[in-house]
C-alpha cells in the first residue's frame, strides 16, 4: 500500500486536491447564493433569508434538498442525448476552469513532496491562453440546451445568449492583451511577478493603473461572458417570456446554476490576477507590521460572531454561532502565534480577499443596475467595448516600444 | 510491441482512440448535431495531442478557434436551418461498399509508406521539449509577416463575403 | 516517449476517414465538416513532424492552416444557407440541375 502509494504519490495528490477543490468549490457556490440573496435583499430594504438555521446560513442546505427531490420531467420530443449532455458541458467547463487558478506561489513541503495551492503549479506556460479556451467552450452549453429543448422560447433564448457570448469573448480576449504584452508572458505567476517589480510601490505597481481601460473592458466583457446583470437577458427572458433553460428542472437546473456561480468566481480570480496583483499585497512590502492583518480582521469578526450568538433568539442559533465565532476567533490566534503559518498565508489571504471584493460587486451590480436591451447589448459589444480594447493594446504596445527605444539610449 | 507502457504512450492510445471513435461516430450518426458534437471530440483529442507533441501554444488554438468559434458557427447553422435526420437513398448505399475499399486502400497505402519510409523519421527522437510562443512569434512577425498581413485581409474578405451572402433578400 | 510514426499513422486513418465521410453522406453540412476533419488530420501530421526537427516551422503552418480554415467555413457555410434558402432541401442529391 505504502509502495503504490510512494510510486504513484503525484497521482494521489492531484487525486486529493481535486476532491477537496470540488467540496470546497461547492460549499463556497452555495454560501455564495446565500451571500447574494442576503445582500441584494438588504439593498432593496428587507432582510433576505434569515429563518432557516441562524441568519439564514442553512438555506442553501435547504435549498439543494429541494433540488434533489423535485420531479426531474423531460420535454416530449427532445433529443435526449444532448438534453443531458447540455448541463453536464457547462458544469464541467466551469469547474475545469477553477482547476487552473494558483492560489499561491510557494508550495507545502510535506513527506518530501511539494504541494502547490491550486491543482497544477501556478508555472503552467499558457496559463490564461487555457482559461480564454474554457471559456470559449461554454458556448455550447447554452446553445445545446436552447435546441434541445424542442421549443420555440429556449432555442431563441439560446441562440440570442450565445451569440451575446461569442461576442464578448472577442473583447474579453483583446483586453487582456495589454496585460500580457505589461508581463511578457502568458504564465500566471509571471504576470502576477511582473507587478511586483517594484516592491515599495504596493498598491501603485499593479497593473490596473496602467490598464484601466483594459481592465473596464474585460470586466465588461467578463460580466457579459457569465450571462449576470446588466447581461443577464437569457435568464431575464425566464421572467419575461422563456430563458435556454425554462424546460430545465431540479438537478439539471441546479447544473446550471452551479455553472454560473463558478464562472463568477473564476472570473473574479483572474480580475485579481491580471489586474490587481493576485497575491501580493497593496501595502509596500517593508511594512511587515501589516502581516498581523489577517490576524487583526479575524479574531474582532469571531468575537462579534460569539456575542452576536449569545443574543440571538433561537436556542439552534444560540449554540452554532459562538462555535463558528470560536472557530473563527482561533484561526486568527493561530496565525499570531505560529509565524510560520502567517508567512504562508499572506499569498493566499489577499487573493482570497480580492476574490471576495469582486464577488461582492458582482452581487451589488445585481441589486442596482437595470438590463440591457438585446440591441443594445450587441451594439455596446461589438461597437464600444471591441475598438476601446484594440486602442488599449495599440497605446500600450506604442508606449513599451517608446519605453525600449528610449532606455537603450 | 517491443516498448514499455509508458505514461505518454498510454496518454497517446486513449487520445488516438478518442480521435478515431469521433471520426467514426460522425459518419455513423444520423443527425447533424450529433455529428457536429463528434466532430468536437475530435478536435478536442487533437488538442490534447499537440499538448503531448510539446506545441501548447498550437493546442490552446485549436480549442479557441476551431472548437470553440468555427464548430459554432457549424452548430448555429444546424439549429438554425432545422437540419432533420437525414435521409440514404438507394444511391448512397450503393456507394458505400466500394467507397469504404477505396478509402482503406487510400489510408492503408500512406500508412504503410510512412512505416517504412526513411531512417531519418524513426531515428529522429521526440525531444520531449515545449515548444515556446517566443519561437513561434518571431517566426510569425519577422520571417512570416507578409502571409500574416494576407491572412487578416483574407479574413476580412471572409466576413464580407459571408456577411452579404447570408442577407435577406430585399423584396 | 511516442514514435513520431504513430502520429503519422493516425493522422493517415482521421484523413481516410474523413474522404469516407466526404463521400458517403448525403446531408451538405455534414460533408463539410469532414472537410474540416481532413484539414484536422493534416494539421496533426505537421505539428508531429515539428516535434523531432526542433523547429517550430510546423506550428506556425498549422496556425494559418486554421485561420484559412475559419475563412473557408465562414463563407462555406453562408452558401449552404443560400442553397438551404433557394432548394428547401439539405440533401446534395437533390441539388443535381442548375436550373431552380
Amino acid at each position: 500500500m505504502t509502495s503504490f502509494l510512494s510510486t504513484n504519490a503525484e497521482l494521489v495528490i492531484t487525486a486529493v486536491k481535486i476532491a477537496l477543490l470540488l467540496f470546497i468549490v461547492l460549499t463556497v457556490n452555495a454560501y455564495l447564493t446565500w451571500f447574494e440573496r442576503k445582500v441584494v435583499a438588504h439593498i432593496q430594504s428587507r432582510w433576505g433569508p434569515h429563518r432557516v438555521g441562524p441568519h439564514g446560513l442553512l438555506q442553501p442546505l435547504a435549498d439543494g434538498l429541494k433540488f434533489l427531490f423535485k420531479e426531474d420531467p423531460t420535454p416530449a420530443g427532445a433529443d435526449k442525448f444532448v438534453y443531458y449532455l447540455a448541463p453536464l458541458l457547462a458544469l464541467a467547463l466551469a469547474l475545469t476552469s477553477i482547476a487552473l487558478i494558483p492560489f499561491g506561489p510557494q508550495p507545502i513541503r510535506l513527506f518530501n513532496h511539494d504541494i502547490y495551492l491550486g491543482i497544477v503549479s501556478p508555472d503552467v506556460n499558457i496559463g490564461i491562453l487555457a482559461l480564454f479556451a474554457i471559456t470559449a467552450m461554454g458556448v455550447y452549453g447554452v446553445a445545446l440546451a436552447g435546441w434541445s429543448s424542442n421549443s420555440k422560447y429556449p432555442l431563441l433564448g439560446g441562440l440570442r445568449s450565445s451569440a451575446q457570448m461569442i461576442s464578448y469573448e472577442l473583447a474579453l480576449t483583446m483586453s487582456v492583451v495589454g496585460v500580457l504584452l505589461m508581463a511578457g508572458s502568458f504564465n500566471l505567476k509571471q504576470i502576477i511577478e511582473a507587478q511586483a517589480h517594484h516592491p515599495e510601490r504596493g498598491i501603485f505597481g499593479w497593473n490596473v493603473w496602467p490598464q484601466i481601460l483594459g481592465f473596464f473592458c474585460f470586466f465588461v466583457a467578463a460580466v457579459a461572458e457569465t450571462n449576470r446583470v446588466p447581461f443577464d437577458l437569457p435568464e431575464a427572458e425566464s421572467e419575461l417570456v422563456a430563458g435556454f433553460h425554462t424546460e430545465y428542472a431540479s438537478f439539471k437546473f441546479a447544473m446550471f446554476f452551479i455553472a454560473e456561480y463558478t464562472s463568477m468566481i473564476t472570473v473574479s480570480c483572474l480580475c485579481s490576477i491580471l489586474f490587481f496583483g493576485g497575491w501580493l499585497s497593496p501595502f509596500p512590502a517593508s511594512w511587515t507590521f501589516t502581516h498581523y492583518l489577517p490576524s487583526v480582521i479575524l479574531i474582532p469578526f469571531g468575537l462579534w460572531v460569539i456575542l452576536d450568538g449569545f443574543r440571538y433568539e433561537t436556542m439552534f442559533g444560540r449554540i452554532i454561532l459562538p462555535g463558528v465565532g470560536t472557530a473563527i476567533a482561533g484561526l486568527g490566534a493561530v496565525f499570531v502565534l505560529l509565524p510560520n503559518v502567517n508567512e504562508f498565508i499572506q499569498a493566499p489571504f489577499w487573493l482570497l480577499s480580492k476574490i471576495f471584493v469582486f464577488l461582492f460587486v458582482y452581487v451589488w451590480m445585481r441589486g442596482t443596475l437595470p438590463r440591457f436591451r438585446y440591441d443594445q447589448l450587441m451594439a455596446f459589444g461589438w461597437k464600444l467595448l471591441l475598438p476601446l480594447s484594440i486602442v488599449n493594446v495599440i497605446v500600450t504596445s506604442f508606449v513599451i516600444l517608446v519605453r525600449m527605444t528610449w532606455g537603450a539610449k | 510491441m517491443g516498448r514499455e507502457m509508458t505514461a505518454p504512450l498510454v496518454v497517446f492510445f486513449v487520445l488516438a482512440a478518442l480521435a478515431v471513435i469521433g471520426a467514426v461516430s460522425l459518419i455513423l450518426q444520423k443527425h447533424p448535431i450529433h455529428s457536429a458534437l463528434s466532430l468536437i471530440v475530435v478536435m478536442v483529442a487533437l488538442a490534447g495531442l499537440y499538448l503531448l507533441l510539446g506545441a501548447e501554444f498550437v493546442a490552446a488554438v485549436q480549442i479557441i478557434v476551431y472548437g470553440g468559434a468555427i464548430m459554432v458557427l457549424f452548430v448555429f447553422v444546424i439549429m438554425l436551418l432545422n437540419a432533420g435526420v437525414e435521409e440514404h437513398t438507394n444511391l448512397s448505399k450503393m456507394a458505400g461498399a466500394p467507397g469504404l475499399l477505396l478509402v482503406v486502400a487510400l489510408a492503408g497505402f500512406v500508412a504503410a509508406t510512412i512505416a517504412k519510409s526513411a531512417e531519418s523519421v524513426h531515428a529522429a527522437p521526440q525531444t520531449g521539449e515545449l515548444a515556446s510562443t517566443l519561437e513561434i512569434s518571431n517566426m510569425i512577425f519577422k520571417d512570416f509577416v507578409y502571409p500574416f498581413e494576407l491572412t487578416s485581409f483574407l479574413i476580412l474578405v471572409a466576413v464580407l463575403g459571408a456577411t452579404v451572402l447570408a442577407q435577406r433578400e430585399k423584396s | 516517449m511516442v514514435p513520431t510514426n504513430y502520429y503519422v499513422i493516425l493522422s493517415a486513418i482521421l484523413f481516410g476517414l474523413g474522404v469516407f465521410a466526404f463521400i458517403f453522406k448525403r446531408n451538405i453540412i455534414t460533408i463539410f465538416m469532414s472537410i474540416e476533419l481532413m484539414l484536422n488530420a493534416v494539421n496533426l501530421a505537421f505539428v508531429a513532424f515539428s516535434q523531432p526537427l526542433g523547429k517550430v516551422d510546423g506550428q506556425v503552418f498549422v496556425l494559418f492552416v486554421i485561420v484559412v480554415a475559419a475563412a473557408e467555413a465562414a463563407v462555406g457555410l453562408g452558401i449552404i444557407i443560400l442553397i438551404a434558402r433557394n432548394r428547401q432541401t439539405l440533401n446534395v442529391e437533390r441539388v443535381d440541375l442548375l436550373k431552380l
